[in-house]
């Protein structure tokens, strides 16, 4: 239940209603987020783990803090034990 | 209430996985399970009608972030079947049970479906709501059809035809009123939108509905038939006409659930057929409907991202607190397109307001905003391509500021002129209020 160790895989979220498109994570990290159109911020959510320094400078740019970082050091569920 | 030792939430997309994370912030130390009937972790449904479908964005890169470790056990693949209140427990597909003592439903909602008499089971008939339905209807985008046909002009319907005029294919969207957006945005943005689609070069057919999609001998979507008699040539369709709440498992089992939602009251508690509230049920997401403080005499079901992350939050917190600690579920709602180019945000309830004005920025320009108003409060804003400007808008809605808003904006109109909210492109306007004498 502890989340010390840093993830191995990086994921990310942008909350779009909060986001106000100031841009500084594309200047941040351009191969993760970019703009299509003036105003519309489109990103990876799973981003290759060696953009790590990169994403978590975007979050930490972002004015209003839209950019959530994946946390949880468990295995990804999957469809295993019970699917159809 | 006794603390619960087996949380089950059913509904493993957004909803349900923020509701885990917080049960599990909330200190709840109990057996989790998870249970969803799609094959795939948890991921983000917006980009599948924009960056999937263009081909920007593959669907394995929208999976959503784990915000923590929630050592629950995940039962993917598995659809809830059936729910037993009295034993306390989730009939599974294939007949398996897993006993509760606290449940959350979080089953979302699904597309609406074209009926299969009227040609929805041809191939190339799509609805979008799961990332297999991005896979396959980008699939056909990406060979090439020669038509497609969007069936409904709301939010979905415009995210689909923008991506297919962005991939150079021609595009026929239908729409049963006078505007797109319409039913939820009023008349000042669809007439926006007129234009928004008039220069994507879609064609777009206005008060025009489909009666029949038809196939040719291999069960392929051929062509389809609108209400005005035209017939249409397209290879595919694209089915964007609403959504229906994920209830069927629920069917008598006790609860007030239909395709419009399970009904809840205003802490996330799942209500009787009776309208009494269930011990030990709660709901979250685009399934839950409930009395929203802010509106008043109606029962809201939002299918907004920001909804489900909150409501989630809510309903972990009063599943695992004692009543009096009970937080009610009451968000200012926000959600937000992109189409054609032009980023579009919104707080409040749009569909709920009676009048509409412009209060910066012009609608024959880029960027305007639109706030609403009912009974002369404002209870909404819609900023296009304008995505700074709203949370001034979200504070007045909030604090119950009187419509039309007084703003001062320096890109204000002259006057505001209050429209009838649900006048269609070609409605007149209202009297108009000179800005002085507001």
């Amino acid at each position: 239940m502890t989340t010390d160790s840093p993830p191995t895989e990086l994921r990310l979220v942008v909350d779009l209603n909060r986001c106000q498109s100031y841009g500084q994570c594309v200047y941040a990290a351009p191969a993760v987020f970019r703009f299509h159109g003036e105003e519309a911020l489109e990103y990876d959510y799973a981003p290759d783990p060696g953009r790590r320094r990169e994403v978590e400078r975007a979050a930490a740019a972002c004015p209003v803090q839209a950019i959530g970082l994946g946390r949880a050091t468990e295995p990804a569920p999957s469809a295993g034990e019970g699917a159809r | 209430m006794t603390s619960p030792e087996r949380i089950v939430v059913v509904g493993a997309s957004l909803a349900g996985l923020r509701a885990a994370e917080a049960l599990r912030d909330e200190g709840f130390a109990g057996e989790l399970t998870l249970i969803g009937d799609e094959l795939y972790a948890p991921y983000d449904r917006p980009p599948l009608s924009k960056a999937v479908l263009s081909g920007r964005l593959t669907t394995e890169h929208t999976v959503l972030p784990r915000l923590r470790n929630i050592d629950a056990r995940w039962l993917l693949g598995t659809a809830a079947a059936g729910l037993d209140l009295g034993e306390r427990r989730v009939l599974l597909d294939g007949g398996r049970q897993v006993p509760f003592d606290r449940l959350l439903v979080a089953t979302g909602t699904r597309a609406r479906s074209w009926p299969a008499e009227a040609g929805g089971a041809l191939h190339g008939v799509h609805t979008l709501r799961t990332r297999d339905d991005a896979d396959r209807l980008r699939g056909e985008l990406a060979a090439g059809p020669r038509r497609v046909l969007v069936i409904g002009a709301g939010f979905t319907g415009g995210e689909v035809a923008s991506v297919c005029r962005d991939l150079g294919l021609a595009v026929t969207v239908t729409q049963r009123s006078g505007a797109p957006l319409g039913s939820a945005l009023g008349g000042v943005i669809g007439r926006a939108a007129l234009r928004w689609y008039h220069d994507a070069e879609v064609d777009l057919r206005l008060n025009t509905t489909v009666r029949a999609l038809e196939g040719d001998g291999h069960g392929r979507l051929r062509r389809a038939v609108l209400s005005d008699g035209t017939v249409l040539e397209a290879e595919v369709a694209v089915v964007a006409a609403g959504a229906l709440a994920n209830t069927e498992w629920l069917t008598g089992s006790g609860l007030a659930a239909d395709p419009r939602g399970l009904v809840c009251d205003g802490v996330c508690r799942a209500l009787a057929v009776d309208g009494t509230p269930v011990a030990d049920v709660f709901a979250a997401g685009d399934v839950a409907r409930w009395p929203h403080p802010l509106y008043p005499g109606q029962l809201l079901r939002l299918d907004h991202w920001d909804n489900a992350v909150a409501q989630a939050r809510t309903a972990a917190h009063n599943m695992v607190q004692a009543p009096s600690d009970h937080r009610t579920h009451r968000p200012l709602p926000a959600f937000w397109s992109n189409q054609f180019g032009i980023n579009l945000k919104c707080v409040g309830l749009p569909a709920l307001a009676d009048q509409v004005v412009v209060t910066q920025g012009s609608p024959e320009g880029r960027c305007f905003v639109a706030a609403y108003g009912r009974q002369g409060r404002l209870i909404a804003a819609v900023a296009v391509d304008s995505p700074r400007v709203l949370d001034g808008y979200a504070a007045l809605i909030e604090a119950g500021a009187p419509f039309p808003p007084v703003l001062n904006a320096t890109d204000g109109p002259e006057d505001l002129n209050p429209l009838d909210a649900t006048d269609e492109p070609g409605g007149r306007p209202t009297t108009p209020v000179p800005a002085g004498r507001r």
